[in-house]
């Protein structure tokens, strides 16, 4: 007879494995990359690869010289928050802004806690907004012009066309920039390139992953119909900042940006579905996890409408993944315990 | 189509034994009858080295009110009475027999006619069921008798037969219910005849709709007794998981199932208390499944207690080469076999074959905190939590944290992306838990 | 530079103030102790180990001071510690023998055939919790290091060769942790001996001679050979089992010689004469398995290393 194994129950194993889950959110991922690459083309292309193969790297590197531990990359989570980080940078960054990115990224947001399911931030927002504050001129403003030579063999007129229309900025700063100006909303939206048919597919101004919200959509599909994630969270952001900034629009139509604009603009869809369903920093339980996005859509519009910045996604994530850890001590229904109070 | 509300994971069926025809398994020339074949106090041994037995009479008496007689299932002569390793090479007291012939015990029934007229009253089917030492065939083996004495503060409404067998692979109580349906459901008339209530469900998952036809077109014969299909997901045959399914009640924390007016019995066990209470015959056969992805045959065996695994095992073909493991059970809440010359237990529902790819450990990497063991916990707890606190022993936070609820059914390991194997550590920190709250005064 | 004068005076008088209201504070609710106390503390070796059986050090001296030091032994400082403390609080104790801890276990990898593979959380308490183990010796070793997790003072490590734990007797504290922590109950604290010298039974099989034999190369049969050669009345041998009382030991070593297996143990004994090394077979086994590390001068150093958390 040869040697049995013999363990604790249970002997079998669900098919379900980090490197499965993490390679599902690449494939959602997909749509939002494929259209940035059909507008931008190659810069789009370098963006996505330079900024994928610096977070491998790094992670690669310091997990075995510094934490000298088994190489992780093969969990592929490295990938997606290279991913990410893409997909919030503006496609014109230069190489070395990616890097940073992914420095930051890797090596502060992530490996520092421990690697990967140790870091209470998102890494890839983190990089975003050490970026927005150190580079605010690369990450916003007019960088999200075509360069000189225009998009390599991407829809280039068209982008510019849109580009030029809204003087450079994304669309958020743009409305909040004509709004400080005095001028009245109307008349901003009115403005082309900032019809909701354009927002839907192609929304030219902003990051990479802002492009287009179907493309989006079709992801957060993907993930939903894998049971990669439950929907709670994305849709508890998504009604929150519907419902605040209507509120807001109801009573001033004049001064404040109606809802769905603010829903199909800047990264709120990108960070509603991939940025605040990360597994690691959000929050186990249904009830922690709504409450997590209605904290997310409420910064959010707040930031958006009174804040300095125009866009208020990543700052407003960020904060709140800092009150997982709390949100995490919601329960999940005890089967016994609500039996006993019967 | 009912369910348990809560939690639940969906392993693959594999029921690839379930259309082999339950066979006579033969009695092998020695058989090692243990004392310990029910959860509770081991039986006493009543006979001596050199005495002669026959099948169904009384070796061993029951010790104590959670415990059970033990019966000879082979007509022979005792050779020894002593230390024999179990399956996980544990000693345990044990009658070892030398087979002579089949001579049974002349009170027994051995004819193939159903009885359907139930004679004795509600105390004689409770004191005949413990003295045939029938006890739950569902895993946990406790006597089943005692179940069907329930303190006086709890008022049985119903009793369950459970034939949902979640786990994969199984298939013996399917072909209970496939072979012998009459005899299933007079045993559930019996039990609720037992417990003075007059209902009777009988839960089965869809994966069976052949047993769910059979008991459904039997059922109107017995008054009381409704079938329940249910919808498939694992850990639906747990005790709690199946109350919740069928009638929609939730046991509490530390309670009896009782306390809900449910008394869960298994498949099995109607058709043996069919078998003790209409024919008089002790428990002393069971019914198994030999089964795998790579077993050479799929077999379902009808076996003398106390016959060695190893018997059974060259019996149907041998151990298969590329078997890296042999479990007792179903894969989920299965025992690992250490010991193959471990002799069958009333209990005894399977021997599975496992090939090294199926039961892989993969090394563990660290929580994504993904919150799927929690959406997995059918008892509502956060396996990756207990694990935590588990591995740094803090007793009081364990306990704040429902850890002796538990169920071991095994769902977070399972579902877990990282392969943790949380269930070890909460398994470890349940035992320690329960054990500090044992040796509190009560209040 | 006026600001940076008004910064330093503000925080200055800031820090003043907080200090003398700390200082009333702290008077008033001074909690009445008694000072012996404080003073038995730090007599202590403050390893927090629990080996006394109270909750720390501070705890000891709590105990100390109520009820006395009769009934009190740290077994980390040993009587050095005692004899301190006696006298901090006027009182006598009497001596000690001092302890080590000694594996009851010779079952080496290569005297115990593994047969079968465990897989699951590394620790000798799930293992014990699943089956009777690896091999087929249901009361060995399991190997996990359990003791060597519990132990406070670095003194045991699992050899990997072996795949037994080797106790460094200079560092070993006899605290017990690993007495407690070891599911088999295989480490037993046994006084160290004149010269470090003493002999011990390294089993626990119970089981019959033959299938004991079978499971383990080193395992004690039960034959008895060693309880008709002790003179002394020492060992006694009960469920197939030898056991030398180490209070009635003499050190004669006629018990290691007549071990037909090996599984009785000595350390730091001078090597025997040839005439006697000749008649005994098994001897060089018996000094292979669980080898004690000889006692050096240099001691004391107390390692409070916080055991490694096993993930």
């Amino acid at each position: 007879m040869n040697t049995m194994i013999v363990s604790p129950s249970p002997h079998v194993h669900g098919k379900e494995s980090t490197r499965k889950l993490m390679g599902d959110v690449i494939i959602a991922l997909l749509p939002a990359v494929l259209v940035s690459i059909w507008f931008f083309g190659l810069s789009a292309i370098h963006l996505v690869c330079v900024s994928v193969l610096a977070c491998v790297v790094f992670e690669f590197l310091i997990q075995k010289f510094l934490l000298k531990g088994r190489s992780t990359v093969g969990d592929l989570s490295a990938v997606v928050t290279g991913v990410l980080l893409a997909l919030n940078l503006p496609v014109c960054s230069p190489w070395w802004l990616i890097v940073i990115g992914a420095l930051v990224a890797i090596g502060i947001a992530k490996m520092t806690f421990g690697g990967l399911g140790q870091n209470l931030f998102n890494p890839a927002l983190v990089a975003r907004v050490v970026l927005l504050v150190s580079f605010p001129v690369l990450m916003t403003g007019t960088a999200f012009h075509a360069p000189e030579t225009g998009y390599l063999f991407g829809n280039g007129d068209f982008a510019s066309a849109a580009l030029d229309a809204t003087s450079g900025a994304t669309p958020l700063g743009f409305v909040k920039e004509q709004l400080a100006k005095g001028v009245a909303m109307e008349e901003i939206m009115a403005t082309p390139g900032l019809s909701y048919t354009q927002l839907l597919f192609a929304n030219m101004g902003g990051s990479a992953g802002e492009l287009s919200a179907i493309a989006l959509l079709l992801g957060f599909i993907y993930l939903l119909c894998r049971r990669v994630i439950k929907p709670w969270i994305s849709l508890s952001i998504l009604v929150t900042v519907f419902v605040f900034a209507g509120i807001l629009y109801l009573a001033n139509p004049a001064k404040f940006v109606d809802p769905v604009f603010h829903i199909l603009n800047g990264g709120l869809l990108l960070g509603a579905f991939f940025m605040a369903t990360d597994y690691v920093t959000s929050p186990m339980v249904t009830k922690g996890q709504v409450i997590f996005g209605i904290g997310i859509g409420i910064i959010t519009v707040l930031i958006r409408t009174f804040g300095a910045y125009p866009e208020g996604v990543s700052f407003a994530i960020l904060i709140m993944n800092a009150t997982v850890p709390l949100l995490n001590k919601f329960q999940p229904k005890r089967f016994a315990v609500e039996a006993q109070k019967k | 189509m009912r369910t348990f509300r809560m939690g639940g994971v969906h392993p693959a069926d594999k029921k690839i034994s379930q259309n082999a025809q339950i066979e006579k398994l033969p009695i092998p020339k020695m058989v090692y009858i243990s004392m310990g074949q029910h959860l509770g106090a081991p039986a006493a041994p009543c006979v001596q080295v050199g005495d002669k037995v026959k099948v169904g009479q009384l070796i061993g008496t029951p010790t104590g009110f959670v415990s059970a007689p033990v019966h000879s299932s082979v007509s022979g002569t005792v050779k020894s009475i002593g230390m024999v390793n179990d399956l996980a090479k544990r000693p345990v007291n044990t009658i070892t027999i030398e087979v002579e012939g089949d001579e049974w015990v002349d009170t027994i029934d051995r004819t193939d006619t159903i009885v359907r007229d139930i004679t004795l009253d509600q105390k004689q089917i409770v004191e005949r069921i413990k003295e045939c030492g029938v006890v739950g065939l569902g895993g946990a083996t406790f006597p089943t008798n005692v179940k069907l004495s329930p303190p006086p503060t709890a008022k049985p409404t119903c009793v369950i037969i459970n034939g949902a067998e979640c786990e994969p692979y199984l298939t013996s109580d399917y072909r209970v219910m496939m072979e012998m349906p009459e005899q299933v459901l007079i045993g559930g008339t019996i039990l609720m005849k037992a417990l003075g209530v007059n209902k009777c469900y009988v839960g089965i998952e869809e994966n069976k709709p052949e047993a769910i036809k059979k008991l459904s077109a039997l059922a109107p014969k017995y008054p009381g007794v409704e079938i329940v299909p249910l919808k498939k997901k694992y850990p639906q045959g747990g005790e709690k998981q199946l109350i919740d399914a069928v009638i929609g009640k939730k046991v509490p924390s530390m309670g009896l199932p009782v306390d809900t007016g449910a008394v869960v019995q298994n498949v099995g066990t109607a058709f043996a208390v069919y078998e003790a209470v209409q024919k008089n015959k002790p428990l002393f056969e069971g019914i198994m499944t030999v089964t795998g992805d790579c077993a050479k045959t799929q077999r379902n065996f009808v076996h003398r207690v106390g016959t060695p695994l190893s018997f059974i095992m060259e019996y149907s073909g041998g151990i298969p080469e590329n078997a890296a493991k042999i479990i007792s059970g179903g894969p989920m809440m299965g025992k690992a076999v250490s010991n193959i010359d471990a002799p069958t237990l009333k209990g005894t529902s399977s021997i599975l074959y496992l090939t090294s790819a199926q039961t892989e450990r993969k090394p563990e990497s660290n929580c994504i905190r993904c919150g799927k063991c929690v959406a997995a916990c059918p008892m509502g707890l956060e396996p990756y939590l207990l694990n935590k606190l588990g591995r740094a022993s803090r007793m009081d936070e364990l306990e704040e944290h429902h850890v002796y609820d538990c169920i071991e059914c095994g769902c977070c390991s399972f579902t877990c992306p990282a392969y943790i194997p949380l269930l070890d550590t909460i398994r470890l920190s349940k035992a320690a838990v329960m054990k500090i709250m044992k040796s509190r005064p009560k209040k | 530079m006026n600001t940076i004068i008004f910064t330093i005076a503000t925080l200055a008088i800031l820090g003043l103030l907080l200090a003398i209201v700390l200082y009333i504070v702290a008077q008033k609710f001074k909690v009445e102790e008694d000072p012996r106390i404080d003073t038995v503390e730090s007599l202590m070796p403050g390893a927090n180990c629990g080996g006394c059986g109270k909750a720390g050090c501070r705890a000891f001296a709590e105990a100390a001071v109520k009820e006395g030091v009769g009934s009190l032994f740290c077994p980390v400082g040993g009587n050095a510690v005692m004899q301190k403390v006696a006298e901090a609080l006027g009182q006598t104790v009497e001596e000690k023998a001092p302890q080590v801890a000694v594996l009851r276990c010779s079952g080496s990898c290569d005297k115990r055939k593994k047969t079968s593979v465990y897989e699951g959380i590394s620790t000798c308490a799930s293992v014990a919790a699943l089956y009777g183990g690896e091999t087929d010796c249901a009361f060995g070793c399991l190997g996990k290091g359990d003791c060597e997790a519990a132990c406070q003072f670095g003194a045991i490590k699992v050899n990997p060769e072996t795949g037994l734990p080797e106790v460094d007797e200079e560092k070993c504290t006899a605290c017990g942790a690993c007495v407690k922590a070891c599911p088999k109950q295989l480490l037993e604290l046994r006084n160290k001996g004149p010269k470090g010298r003493r002999i011990w039974v390294a089993c626990r099989n119970k089981d019959k001679g033959a299938p004991a034999r079978k499971a383990c190369l080193a395992a004690c049969i039960g034959c008895g050979k060693c309880a008709k050669e002790c003179a002394f009345g020492a060992i006694t041998v009960e469920n197939n089992l030898a056991y030398i009382d180490f209070t009635k030991c003499r050190m004669c070593r006629k018990c290691v010689a007549a071990c037909p297996t090996g599984a009785i143990h000595e350390v730091n004994f001078p090597p025997r004469p040839a005439a006697a090394s000749a008649t005994k077979p098994v001897a060089p086994a018996a000094q292979a398995a669980p080898v004690q590390k000889p006692a050096s001068p240099v001691a004391e150093e107390v390692k409070k290393e916080i055991p490694v958390q096993k993930q």
